[in-house]
């Protein structure tokens, strides 16, 4: 139930992207997303399921699940494919969020590679780290519920690092860019909501009260994440904007995620609000770096991340879940100093080993399509068909 | 026979198109245009980043007129048209050398 709500996101991430790109690169986005869940969930079943969870490694996996075999073994609450398909669109969706940084520019040939050894090298190893219970992450004690380190910060810095490599859209700075179509952006941001219910209630891995506190921490987060973006959007720019109401409720959606279902009470509210005014805040980075993270995923991803996942070193109540208090709790500061290593060490490694694979492939096939490819779109260039049609 | 050609703004269209009506005029052509005048564009802001946009989006009102009508059609679209706000847009009143109804061959003044 929570896998198909779960996979339902990438496309719903599609439209949220698409509509935000200039209409000539929109099926190249919608491409690259769904793309994702071919080749991902291919990967994923061949190899990434066995390096994230076979053996007892604290940073590699091994091959005993590798085909699926044997994953009928697997002890826990759910059947042991339940896990592997949930885990499965975790995989998908996380290269899916770098198509956002990356957007009208990156050679569809290249983004199958790219995307394909960042699951099975940067990806499945971090999962393992965070998700599998003898990952040095988890073992460490630090709480990520749904991917806060392992998916958003993961994929954020991982953009960030593509980015670099991959330089800034032609006219960037100088032409304006606007998104093509903000109703398909408003219609991927309530696909995304929807699904996010499955994402981080599902990670209770049960039907249980813990999946019913993740279902309403989710829930609010998006909704004051939403209103946090909008409150300081209408004093900065004097209007709260469809587009801002969206980048909101994504920025609460992806704060709450590590903390989904440890936290209770009204912490869920405060960090959904403090995500999204603090990735608001976090727009201006960007600009000042002169990077073309053409659709913030560096803002709302990363930075939403890394807030989430520090909040819950202050907010973690193990009266809600688990056995770990934070400071606000009465736990001091041991589990906001695990946080912070944990977040480290992601962005460590997931910003190395990526940009060392974006620049394998720029040197070798090419990251990047022709200027005059770039010039037509991506739709024409890459997949010789045209979004729109008149 | 002349063509009056009128930029105006596109919510002022419907009384454009009454007023004409109520003048005799039989036909008009309309198309939705884009361009600046000394209204400028205006900005949209998303996420924070603002964008110029220079063409603002214009109603242009087409009418072919036997010369002695020319006059009054001009000011009648004129007043219907006038807000007295900047980017009212403009009329202009061209020559017509020669006009022909498809259906019967009738020319000049007839084909109006």
């Amino acid at each position: 139930m929570a896998t198909a709500l779960v996979l339902f996101m990438t496309p719903g991430l599609a439209f949220f992207y698409g509509g935000m790109v200039r209409s000539k690169n929109m099926l190249g986005m919608l491409m690259q997303n769904i793309f994702a869940m071919g080749l991902i969930s291919t990967i994923w079943a061949i190899i990434g399921f066995s390096i994230a969870f076979g053996g007892t490694g604290a940073f590699f996996g091994n091959f005993d699940f590798a085909w699926l075999s044997d994953v009928a073994t697997l002890d826990g609450n759910i059947p042991g494919m339940a896990f592997v398909a949930f885990q499965m669109m975790f995989a998908v969706i996380t290269p899916a969020l770098i198509t956002g940084a990356t957007a009208d520019r990156l050679k569809f040939g290249s983004y199958a590679v790219l995307i394909g050894i960042w699951s099975i090298i940067v990806y499945a190893p971090v999962a393992r780290w965070v998700f599998n219970e003898n990952g040095w992450i988890f073992e460490m004690g630090a709480l990520d519920f749904a991917g806060g380190t392992a998916i958003h910060i993961n994929a954020g810095v991982a953009a960030l690092a593509v980015v670099l490599v991959i330089g800034s859209r032609r006219g960037h700075g100088t032409e304006a860019m606007p998104p093509h179509n903000l109703p398909f952006t408003m219609l991927g941001t309530g696909i995304l909501w929807f699904g996010w219910i499955g994402f981080n209630a599902g990670s209770a891995l049960a039907a249980n009260g813990v999946a019913a506190q993740a279902v309403v921490n989710t829930h609010l987060a998006a909704a004051t994440g939403m209103l946090g973006w909008l409150v300081v959007e209408r004093i900065k720019t004097g209007h709260a904007t469809t587009l801002g109401a969206a980048s909101g409720a994504v920025a609460g959606l992806v704060a709450i995620t590590p903390a989904a279902g440890f936290v209770g009470g009204v912490a869920p509210m405060i960090i959904g609000a403090i995500a999204g005014i603090g990735c608001f805040a976090a727009l201006g980075i960007k600009a000042k770096m002169n990077w073309d993270d053409s659709l913030d995923v560096i803002a709302v991803h990363l930075v939403g991340g890394l807030i989430g996942t520090m909040l819950l070193g202050l907010f973690a109540d193990a009266a809600v879940n688990g056995d770990t208090d934070g400071l606000f709790f009465g736990g001091g500061v041991e589990l906001l100093k695990d946080q912070a290593i944990a977040a480290l060490a992601v962005m460590a490694f997931s910003f190395t080993v990526t940009f060392a694979l974006a620049q394998g492939i720029s040197r070798t096939m090419g990251l990047r399509v022709s200027e005059e490819d770039e010039y037509v779109g991506l739709d024409q260039s890459q997949h010789a068909e045209s979004a729109y049609t008149s | 026979m002349k063509l009056i050609t009128a930029i105006i703004k596109p919510f002022k269209l419907d009384d454009v198109k009454n007023a004409l009506k109520a003048v005799g005029v039989t036909g008009i052509t309309v198309e939705e245009v884009r361009g600046f005048g000394r209204q400028g564009g205006h900005t949209e802001t998303y996420r924070g980043a603002e964008y110029q946009i220079d063409f603002v989006p214009k109603v242009c009102v087409r009418v072919v007129i036997d010369e002695a009508q020319a006059d009054e059609v001009v000011d009648t679209i004129a007043s219907a048209a006038a807000t007295g706000k900047i980017g009212d847009g403009k009329i202009w009143v061209t020559a017509v050398e020669r006009i022909v109804r498809i259906r019967t061959g009738e020319e000049g003044s007839d084909a109006v």
